[in-house]
């Protein structure tokens, strides 16, 4: 999902075969993300562009050998734009049954299995659920494989540096690492380098772990094997020259709302409470004292969002995040900061639901809570991110709404997005404009009224500590002006229209087509992460010939002003989302256009061959 | 508290009171309570401008509205929280918390809890009237057994919790007690202004409809001296006119009345209140009325570094010799340049 070059991607039909699709799956304990993330890495200096996609489970240490232990890091790369995971591997390694059971399935037919033959005992059999050993009995006829004994191969390889058993058996995903390296003709220095500075402390460790990676590499290279292992090169994507790095949704909300504070001129307060997958922005604005970052972990979710309101009302921009259960112990907060008209934002790193769900997979089915889940009227704006790099921009803009407007604003992510990396041309900074923030500090013309507004309907700031300004403000309907205690029908029917009115009027960009035309026989409209299969599988079918185009909001609420007209400009619209329909609902009753959904609610991504077959549908 | 406040402006108890027409019931406790606070405002040496009053939900928390100073009335039990968020905001605002025993021990308990471990430097004002008001009477958490309410109307059968024990529990550095009509409150509210951190406060009040008189057993005027125990640091915990005091069963490790005779307390072993002892401070929130009299005033004093303090130090120390240059963190971790010879670390 590198957004340097999907500009260019439309101009570069270049061959699919220029993309591979590697999957490392192992137990919890094997290191597989580890191993993914380095090799993530060597695609990005060996200037591939990458989408990539962690698949773990919620236990932390969950049973060895277990089939629901199963931790997969799969990676696409490619010598062209890529825009997801991949749909299907290519390349499965396999460190143990397990693994091989849970994998297997979704690999290309003729793919190839890189499978650890020295796990492949009864007892791994066995709690893989497996009554014969899958290597031997034919059952893998329709991919090639390779059987290996990682194990060993790797013990014999660390054997000079006298560590236990279980030690030696850790620098497995290194051995792995190092003949996946040779597989796709990597540089080895960078990661030895990295091993180096990361075992600094312990030299042998270090050691250990490169002569693995090197044994792995030397194995590729000298056994040159006939049959299934090939060196594979591929090609540097065409990206636009600049410093690029590699950057996680977590990382990109983070530095956003960092960037978003600046421009705002405002010290940052963040509350948060530990949930799965939304705790990596708290760890990230943690490091970031030295950018006017406050982070306060609080006793629940309840006292995290409460907490940011309070230094909000402060003078702070006040922050939360949490994830579907967490957002709804926070629902009666946000509707104090509507009603008290304090700026706010809520990172909502979605996962599947409801209740507990499932904590570590991902779905967007939270774009009902995010528009309407509070009680009373009580409108909110929400901005959702497609990609780690754009979850960077749509934090500044939530920043930007917050503080022009005065109101808590939902930012929408999800699992994928949070943990997913993607390669990422590091912006300048000089050329996003600053919105700072003017906080009242003397009695205006006309008098003080805290309840007052501007041509944007805001009310205006006022930091307790100011002299001459002193008010009170809270939950119960607010009078319109002077803001004290209103219970009136006419005041009520007055304040309620306002706070619709503010939020309806905020000003947000027209919507674009991402790819395609404006008008024409189909527009699949999406939103959030499934950005990356929606935009490959409608610039395939273009391809072909087909007249579609995709359309991926950002602004959820308030909606674009253009976009009702725009949606209707197409004789059909489907709407592809990770839930049963949310945003389809919002779309018919908003503009009474006859969207139809394409639903998946599986916890993982939508496949490109999933939206292909959903375009194909519509067009038939 | 902070010292930085104080800055040398008069006030008078007009300067406090807002226009706000008062909307609790005729003869309620809260009015006394509010005149004590708006009395004792001057005499503490900060402003207006600087106090910040927050609330939760129930009859106390309408107390912002009539203070002259900022006031945020917030939700159902999380007024801790958005202290807390606001004191780290600006350690500089002196922040009073009003609170209820349903809004601060029932829906509230875990913020009250946690506010007070972390010792953030504020006052909590907890209106503990025994009852649910502002919902038309039930049961509180601090009923006592076999309250009769709407919701338990043969009786409550759970048995209540204890304010001051509460706090004292959940690491409290500051423990007192008062009443509404008292005029001892005045001087309970100065001393819990003087103590840096979270200074807890649990002050009876009369709920006349819902809960009427329930403290009259100790704090109606007649014999009131034989029934309250006002505790000052440094000086013998005698009452009744000194015929009476509080002594230690060295044995039993429990507190127990004496009679004093001739005034000679000490021949009577009665002890000498140091509000800085944390043993006693337990035995004194845990005296059952009635067995003893009740204990008022400041029960426990003896403070340590708060939160925000020490959150702002470390949040200096963190920042020290780096510089805000978020450019460069754009910069940071796995990064590679494209150019027109392909990419390089």
């Amino acid at each position: 999902m590198a957004t340097a070059v999907v500009d260019q991607a439309d101009k570069r039909q270049s061959p699919l075969s220029d993309a591979v699709v590697v999957r490392f799956a192992g137990d919890s304990g094997d290191g597989m993300q580890l191993t993914g993330g380095q090799f993530t890495l060597s695609s990005a200096l060996a200037g591939n562009d990458f989408a990539t996609f962690p698949d773990f489970p919620a236990e932390i240490r969950a049973p060895q050998g277990t089939l629901f232990g199963v931790s997969a890091f799969q990676i696409n790369f490619g010598s062209s734009a890529i825009d997801t995971a991949g749909d299907a591997p290519d390349v499965l390694v396999a460190m143990n049954p397990a693994a091989l059971k849970t994998n297997v399935p979704q690999l290309k037919q003729g793919g190839l299995i890189i499978a650890d033959e020295g796990e492949f005992n009864d007892r791994n059999l066995a709690k893989a659920k497996y009554e014969a050993n899958p290597l031997d009995d034919g059952s893998l006829a329709k991919w090639q494989l390779l059987k290996l004994n990682i194990s060993q191969l790797t013990m014999d390889a660390v054997k000079p540096f006298g560590l236990g058993n279980k030690e030696a058996l850790r620098c497995k995903n290194m051995w792995t690492l190092g003949l996946a390296l040779w597989m796709f003709d990597r540089d080895r220095q960078p990661l030895i380098d990295w091993l180096n500075a990361k075992f600094a402390k312990a030299p042998d460790l270090a050691a250990a772990n490169v002569a693995a990676l090197n044994a792995g590499h030397a194995y590729g290279e000298t056994a040159e094997l006939a049959g299934p292992l090939k060196q594979h090169h591929v090609d540097p994507a065409p990206v636009a020259p600049g410093l690029y790095r590699t950057l996680t949704g977590a990382e990109g909300i983070a530095l956003g709302l960092v960037a978003g504070a600046q421009l705002a001129k405002l010290p940052m307060f963040f509350g948060g409470y530990p949930i799965t997958p939304a705790s990596a922005i708290l760890h990230h604005l943690s490091r970031l004292k030295e950018y006017d970052v406050t982070t306060f972990q609080a006793e629940d979710e309840i006292a995290a969002i409460c907490s940011a309101i309070g230094a909000s009302y402060g003078g702070s921009l006040g922050v939360t995040s949490s994830s579907g259960p967490g957002i709804a112990l926070k629902g009666e907060a946000m509707g104090l900061a509507i009603m008290t008209e304090l700026p706010l934002v809520i990172v909502n790193s979605q996962r599947g639901g409801p209740s507990t769900g499932l904590p570590t997979k991902t779905e967007q089915s939270d774009l009902y809570q995010a528009v309407y889940g509070r009680n009373g009227d009580a409108p909110m704006p929400v901005v959702a991110a497609r990609s780690p790099g754009d979850a960077f921009e749509c934090a500044i803009e939530a920043v930007r709404i917050a503080v022009q407007y005065m109101t808590p604003v939902m930012l929408l992510t999800d699992g994928y997005i949070a943990n997913a990396a993607e390669p990422w041309a590091v912006p300048d900074l000089t050329t996003y404009e600053a919105f700072p923030v003017e906080f009242l500090t003397e009695v205006p013309e006309g008098g003080f009224k805290p309840y007052g507004r501007d041509e944007n309907l805001k009310r205006p700031w006022v930091k307790p500590g100011t002299p001459g300004l002193l008010h009170r403000i809270g939950g119960i309907e607010k009078e319109l002006d002077t803001g004290h205690i209103n219970y009136a029908p006419e005041n009520h029917q007055a304040m309620t229209d306002i706070r619709k009115d503010k939020i309806d009027g905020i000003k947000v960009p027209d919507q674009v087509v991402e790819l395609g035309a404006e008008g024409g026989k189909l527009a699949v409209v999406g939103w959030g992460s499934t950005f990356g299969p929606i935009h490959q599988a409608v610039r395939r079918k273009r391809a072909e010939g087909l007249d579609v185009s995709h359309v991926h909001i950002r602004h959820i609420w308030p909606l674009p002003a253009n976009l009702g007209e725009l949606l209707k400009s197409y004789d059909k619209v489907i709407v592809p989302e990770m839930n049963t329909g949310q945003l389809k609902t919002v779309l018919r009753d908003q503009y009474l256009v006859d969207a139809k959904p394409v639903n998946k609610v599986s916890g993982q991504p939508f496949t490109i061959a999933e939206i292909e077959a959903a375009i194909e549908g519509a067009l038939a | 508290m902070n010292e930085m406040t104080t800055i040398a402006r008069t006030t008078t108890l007009k300067d406090w009171e807002t226009d706000q027409e008062v909307r609790w019931c005729p003869g309620c406790g809260d009015y006394a309570i509010l005149k004590a606070v708006q009395r004792t405002m001057p005499e503490i040496g900060t402003t207006p401008e600087n106090t910040v009053f927050v609330s939760g939900i129930g009859c106390s928390s309408r107390f912002p509205y009539y203070m002259e100073t900022y006031g945020f009335h917030t939700i159902h039990g999380r007024a801790p929280a958005f202290a807390t968020g606001l004191k780290l905001a600006n350690p500089d605002l002196d922040i009073w918390i009003v609170t209820g025993d349903g809004d601060g021990l029932s829906i509230g308990g875990n913020h009250t809890m946690h506010l007070i471990r972390r010792n953030l430097d504020c006052q909590i004002m907890l209106f503990n009237n025994e009852i649910y008001g502002l919902t038309k009477g039930q049961y509180s958490p601090t009923s006592r057994v076999g309250t009769t309410s709407p919701s338990t109307p043969y009786g409550s059968v759970d048995r209540p919790a204890q304010p001051a024990a509460f706090a004292l529990g959940a690491g409290a550095r500051f423990v007192a007690r008062g009443f509404d009509v008292s005029k001892e409150l005045p001087n309970v509210l100065k001393a819990a202004h003087a103590h840096k951190g979270a200074a807890f406060i649990e002050i009876f009040q009369n709920c006349i409809v819902y809960n009427k008189d329930v403290f009259e057993d100790f704090a109606a005027p007649k014999g009131a001296e034989d029934r309250q125990l006002w505790l000052k640091n440094g000086e013998p915990m005698v009452y009744a006119k000194g015929t009476k005091g509080i002594a230690l069963d060295a044995e039993a490790l429990h507190l127990k009345t004496v009679d004093v005779v001739d005034g000679d307390w000490q021949a009577a072993g009665v002890i000498v209140h140091d509000v800085t002892n944390r043993s006693v401070a337990h035995m004194l929130v845990e005296m059952r009325f009635g067995e003893f009299p009740m204990a008022l005033g400041v029960l426990y004093d003896d403070p340590r570094p708060t939160f925000e303090a020490d959150v702002v130090r470390q949040n200096k120390a963190a920042a020290e010799g780096k510089t805000a240059d978020l450019q460069s963190l754009l910069k940071k971790g796995q990064t590679w340049t494209v150019t027109e010879g392909g990419p390089e670390l």
